[in-house]
């Protein structure tokens, strides 16, 4: 295979058409952007799941009257529940535990943390479940209102809304990705079928000269390959640039705090190949695709 | 060397036959002939020795392989023992006259080494040593033509398929057009040659197969263009 000839070809068809090269590497990079930023959404779920999951699943909060005999009995029959096989580990929070770990978690809010009373905060168990799903048990276990309990809620229910919200952003994000992609291939096939007849008297001559069907199509799907590879690089830089100057700056806070996770480098490292790869095996098949369905090579 | 069996070919879009249950067989190193109205299946013929259709019934054989049965794969090969001419000379406007027939052996990969000497030794067995450097918008029609006889014949096929390769020329040039497709004959390749042209056939004296609404209606040896006409 002469490797000049293949890739002066491709640089000429690229030439040839600018406006539609331009507008299949935009949409190419568009999609595989929106598809980086639902793969760094999906690891950023499972990341946060990991830290809020990994914690409290169930508070038993006690009453403000609770007696030392009362708090001792749920402690007697927490230990009997771990012996049963249903809670896996459950720990003690005074009040001013709850007040200073409460004291953490809001440092970003000040004037809330001024207004709370130290002892506003009510002394709780926090259990974590075997099954986290069992937390019925748990309900049933301690009724609410008796025995110096006063509420049992299982923070898994706050936790999975706020999933499924992460879910349905992560969802929305990966189904523009996927229209968005749609277009890419569309418009890579139209760019192709330009291409082809733009060079249809060379493609003519090397069918009747016997060229061999790769030498004839060769051109035409790096043609497309090297447009998607443009468009992943350009996802990337996308990438790259959310995270400096939305993720880093926006989100400080949050992060910091530890409510959210960071999008590392190396995540952004690590699904760069996909895009890559993704964007580049697309354009190309789809090249191929059309060359094989439309044009007479 | 070149056989047709029993060969009829429909097209979707005609209720007639673009060849009609056809037969016959060229040998190697002859020179031949197609003559016959527009539509009588000439350029049918054709299109079915170079595999870009198949019959709709019926065999064709080129140089002892069947085509209907040969694979995709094997069609480029089959194209490359044999060569092409047209009309229209179909060169690469923006290629020079030598660029022009180099192409033909870059795309099936042949050695730089053999270009380099192969071109200009066919470029001037087609009398264009001196215009290598000259591009096709350059050169007069026959010029033009000489171009596409030299790419067609530079990888030596075993067939050269020529369609009215003088149908754009005027009568002097299209003799000299015809001295050099002789003097490629000569060389041992077959020339099948469609053509309009009535002094030519009736000057060469060679195998004369006519077509009439996709029938054989004449095949004759050292024939003319036609009686009647």
């Amino acid at each position: 295979m002469r490797v000049n000839f293949v890739l002066s070809e491709v640089a000429t068809g690229l030439r040839r058409n600018v406006t539609m090269t331009v507008a299949m590497i935009l949409t190419t990079a568009i999609s595989l952007g929106l598809m980086g930023t639902g793969l760094l959404i999906a690891g950023m779920i499972s990341d946060m799941k990991e830290i809020y999951y990994d914690k409290v699943q169930v508070s038993i909060f006690l009453a403000d009257g609770v007696t030392e005999e009362q708090r001792a009995s749920v402690e007697g029959q927490l230990v009997q529940l771990q012996d049963e096989g249903e809670v896996k580990a459950f720990l003690y929070e005074s009040k001013e535990q709850a007040y200073e770990r409460f004291q953490e978690q809001f440092s970003q809010q000040p004037d809330l943390v001024q207004n709370t009373p130290p002892d506003a905060l009510p002394e709780s168990f926090r259990v974590e479940l075997v099954n986290p799903e069992r937390y019925d048990v748990i309900a049933a276990e301690f009724p609410d209102g008796v025995d110096g309990v006063d509420q049992v809620r299982d923070e898994g229910d706050f936790l999975d809304r706020l999933f499924s919200l992460l879910n349905g952003a992560r969802n929305a994000t990966i189904a523009v990705a996927v229209v968005q992609a749609l277009a890419a291939l569309l418009l890579i096939s139209n760019t192709i079928q330009l291409a082809a007849f733009n060079r249809r008297n060379e493609t003519n001559i090397m069918r009747l000269v016997g060229a061999s069907r790769w030498y004839t199509q060769l051109p035409f799907i790096l043609e497309a390959a090297l447009a998607g590879l443009i468009g992943a690089l350009l996802a990337i830089g996308g990438l790259v640039l959310t995270k400096l100057l939305f993720v880093d700056k926006a989100l400080a806070g949050p992060i910091k705090a530890g409510i959210i996770p960071p999008v590392d480098w190396a995540e952004i490292a690590f699904i760069s190949p996909i895009i890559a790869a993704a964007g580049v095996g697309l354009a190309a098949t789809a090249a191929y695709v059309t060359l094989r369905l439309y044009v007479r090579l | 060397m070149i056989e047709l069996q029993h060969v009829t070919k429909l097209y979707p879009a005609s209720a007639r036959p673009a060849l009609d249950d056809v037969s016959t067989e060229i040998d190697k190193g002859e020179f031949v002939f197609l003559i016959g109205s527009s539509g009588s299946g000439k350029s049918t013929f054709l299109r079915l020795l170079l595999k870009e259709d198949d019959p709709t019934t019926g065999t064709v054989v080129v140089n002892g392989k069947t085509l209907h049965t040969m694979s995709k794969w094997a069609v480029p090969k089959l194209r490359r023992t044999m060569g092409c001419v047209f009309q229209d000379f179909r060169l690469l406007r923006n290629r020079t006259v030598e660029q022009n027939v180099a192409f033909a052996l870059e795309v099936i990969n042949k050695p730089q080494r053999t270009i380099k000497r192969v071109v200009p030794e066919v470029l001037e067995m087609v009398g264009l040593e001196g215009k290598a450097g000259r591009l096709p918008g350059e050169l007069s029609g026959g010029e033009q033509q000489r171009v596409a006889i030299a790419r067609a014949f530079v990888n030596r096929p075993l067939v050269l398929l020529a369609d009215e390769p003088t149908g754009n020329l005027d009568p002097e040039t299209s003799e000299g057009i015809m001295l050099l497709l002789e003097r490629i004959n000569r060389t041992g390749t077959t020339v099948i040659m469609a053509t309009h042209d009535y002094h030519i056939v009736d000057s060469m004296r060679r195998r004369v197969i006519e077509l009439n609404g996709g029938v054989i209606t004449r095949d004759q040896s050292r024939g003319v263009y036609g009686v009647g006409r």
